[in-house]
């Protein structure tokens, strides 16, 4: 299997998708003759045209609002945000008219949309660029969340996306573009709403998507090599909807549960799945669940400050030790 | 003339460059549909006090001509969306009038099956994109109509409505530069009837001649209408879609019209006089196209009394059947969200 970067699986997806159907077309600031604020559209405007590879003005409100148009009469836009932090000067279209129109309208239109581009913190950008917005979209119903880890992930859920009758966010993440991985060439698509197992392991369940999935990894590795503790890394994939069935099995099997996301900790996804826990799995959880997040605080610029913020490897492991109550 | 002294002139039209006479059975269809939107509305009026109606409710009472004139002007296959006053557009559109009642009433046999209510009506099959009720937000969707009609190469312009309050909205602005950019076929228009809310234009508009705001500045040009006028208004619809169709972008209309009515039912109008009401009433659209149907012998107060019972009687009959019919169930809560659909897709 060629391994690819995240971005070319992100790439290809797009382009398959828009050779199989004429009514996807991709529209954001700088995808078409800049190739992409980050790559990822690189070369789409010279396959496909300035019709179907559109450069919008700084008009993040616009734009997503002419997506939201455009699906509700069968077309498949993408729109990237260069940046979900600059989402929010959109918000009411994504929150509002995407989510919303086929329910207000009585099931008579469809909103076939994809917003997709990046987010997260941990590029020194200062607080309003460095949103994480996995909360934020997942708290809404009619959205549909995904927020790959891997190329392959990315690559199938982005097809997928693109396919559904439904807005879909889709969450990227700058710094994992250049990660590369296995992708096969035949063509494949992936559900929504089924988790992966990223690691299997039997002391405790750590559940972590897209950049902190990484995190968690690296800590149950680290773990494993230490102490000879095994981590069950279960990547949720999409957060609405949430394979909770997936995590509870997880959790049957190890007692445990610690979670891990760049969000904020107050209502942040973390503690939506500690509550489902609780009313679903309580007897078979034998400690409380813990989360692992962002600090509660706006994100700072200076570097050892964000590093102290952000949920790193060792926060992560001391995390899962307290979680299994391990003494070492 | 200035009907009331604060510039929102009903004779500073501009006509449009070609005339076009609507037939004598055409005017006769448009009196008889502002008859009905106005019937429509004050029965209403009357279920919003009985409380057969919740939520906000804005009724469309004056500016009647407005919605019939530029509709009528418009195929079947163009595209129409407007703001939360969706009344009286619904009804011009063609929309029948049971779904519209028990959509207000919160039935299963509303428009939108008694999950938009009032400032949500929706038919897909008209083409017609709502009723949306956040302030400007369904000028960008406008947009985004047009996006599709001229990617596909398709014959249609899009009809887009908004108050003159919705101008002073980033949306608006955004949505205005993206049409001009990408020259896309779309009617904007602005039902200027004076007022957002409670605060009138001049307190809300640093220009107020509305069309300054579109020409220079977005390379859509402006034409005023008098929105009183339900013939004035298909003259220069028609003038206006066409040259929308000839693939000349977008054009913009400033449409002077009045709300006898509130803002919405909850409204104590302390912001304006009755007698400036009486004004512009002295100008009623539907007055002003019965006394030139009269002057062409095509109307009598004979027929005007019939028609006034027939629709009454087709308003009450509506309303009657809807406020019998059932409530959606509890269970339809959780359909009209999502497709069935969870990514199950076949590579």
């Amino acid at each position: 299997m060629p391994e690819i970067q995240m971005r070319e699986a992100l790439n290809q997806a797009m382009c398959e998708e828009m050779q199989r159907d004429p009514d996807v077309f991709l529209i954001g600031e700088e995808v078409a003759e800049y190739d992409g604020a980050y790559k990822v559209s690189q070369g789409m405007l010279a396959k496909f045209g300035p019709m179907r590879v559109v450069d919008a003005p700084i008009s993040e409100s616009g734009f997503a609002g002419l997506g939201v148009g455009a699906a509700m009469v069968g077309m498949r836009p993408i729109i990237e945000f260069m940046t979900f932090s600059f989402s929010l000067v959109a918000f009411d279209q994504v929150v509002n008219n995407a989510p919303k129109i086929r329910h207000m309208s009585g099931g008579q239109l469809k909103v076939p949309i994809v917003f997709r581009g990046i987010s997260g913190p941990g590029q020194q950008l200062g607080a309003t660029h460095s949103w994480t917005v996995d909360a934020l979209y997942t708290h809404v119903p009619g959205l549909k969340v995904v927020c790959p880890t891997t190329a392959y992930d990315a690559k199938g859920l982005l097809k997928t996306a693109i396919r559904d009758d439904d807005p879909v966010i889709f969450l990227e993440n700058e710094s994992m573009y250049g990660l590369r991985g296995e992708v096969p060439e035949k063509e494949y698509l992936l559900p929504f709403g089924k988790a992966d197992i990223k690691r299997e392991g039997s002391d405790c369940t750590v559940v972590a998507w897209g950049h902190c999935c990484l995190t968690a990894l690296a800590a149950a590795e680290k773990l494993h090599k230490e102490h000879g503790i095994e981590v069950e890394v279960i990547d949720p994939r999409t957060l609405r909807p949430l394979d909770m069935p997936a995590i509870m099995a997880s959790v049957q099997k190890t007692g445990y549960c610690v979670t891990v996301e760049e969000g904020y900790p107050q209502c942040g996804v973390g503690a939506e799945i500690a509550a489902q826990l609780q009313e679903n799995s309580f007897d078979y959880l034998d400690n409380s669940v813990i989360r692992v997040a962002a600090m509660d605080v706006p994100m700072p610029y200076s570097k050892p400050l964000l590093q102290h913020v952000l949920p790193g490897v060792d926060r992560v492991a001391d995390a899962i030790k307290k979680a299994i109550y391990f003494q070492g | 003339m200035t009907l009331n002294g604060k510039g929102v002139s009903v004779t500073t039209l501009v006509e449009p460059q070609q005339k076009i006479d609507p037939s004598p059975s055409q005017m006769m269809d448009w009196y008889r549909q502002m008859v009905l939107i106005r019937a429509f509305e004050m029965r209403c009026a009357q279920s919003y006090q009985q409380q057969k109606i919740g939520g906000f409710c804005h009724l469309y009472v004056g500016q009647e001509a407005v919605a019939v004139g530029s509709i009528a002007a418009v195929r079947p296959t163009d595209y129409v969306i407007t703001a939360y006053r969706d009344h009286g557009h619904a009804i011009a559109r063609g929309m029948d009038i049971h779904p519209l009642f028990a959509e207000l009433y919160g039935k299963k046999t509303g428009c939108s099956h008694g999950k938009g209510g009032s400032m949500h009506f929706f038919d897909a099959k008209k083409n017609f994109f709502g009723g949306h009720a956040i302030v400007g937000a369904h000028i960008p969707l406008a947009t985004g109509l047009g996006w599709a009609a001229k990617y596909r190469k398709e014959d249609r312009v899009v009809l887009c409505y908004f108050g003159d309050g919705a101008m002073n909205q980033g949306s608006f602005h955004e949505a205005l530069n993206l049409a001009g950019l990408f020259k896309l076929p779309i009617i904007f228009m602005v039902e200027n009837n004076g007022y957002g809310m409670g605060t009138h234009l001049h307190r809300a508009s640093a220009v107020t001649d509305l069309k300054l705001r579109t020409g220079d500045a977005y390379g859509i040009p402006g034409k005023d209408v008098d929105g009183m006028d339900c013939v004035a208004m298909y003259r220069m619809t028609m003038a206006a879609a066409e040259y929308c169709r000839k693939g000349n972008g977008s054009i913009f209309l400033d449409v002077k019209t009045y709300r006898y009515r509130g803002h919405s039912m909850s409204d104590p109008q302390k912001y304006r006089t009755k007698e400036e009401v009486a004004q512009y009433q002295e100008h009623d659209p539907i007055g002003r196209l019965e006394k030139q149907l009269k002057d062409s012998h095509i109307l009598d107060d004979k027929k005007v009394t019939q028609i006034s019972d027939e629709i009454h009687a087709q308003v009450e009959a509506a309303h009657e059947k809807a406020d019998a019919d059932a409530y959606p169930d509890t269970s339809d809560v959780w359909s009209d969200i999502y497709a069935n659909t969870f990514g199950d897709y076949k590579a």
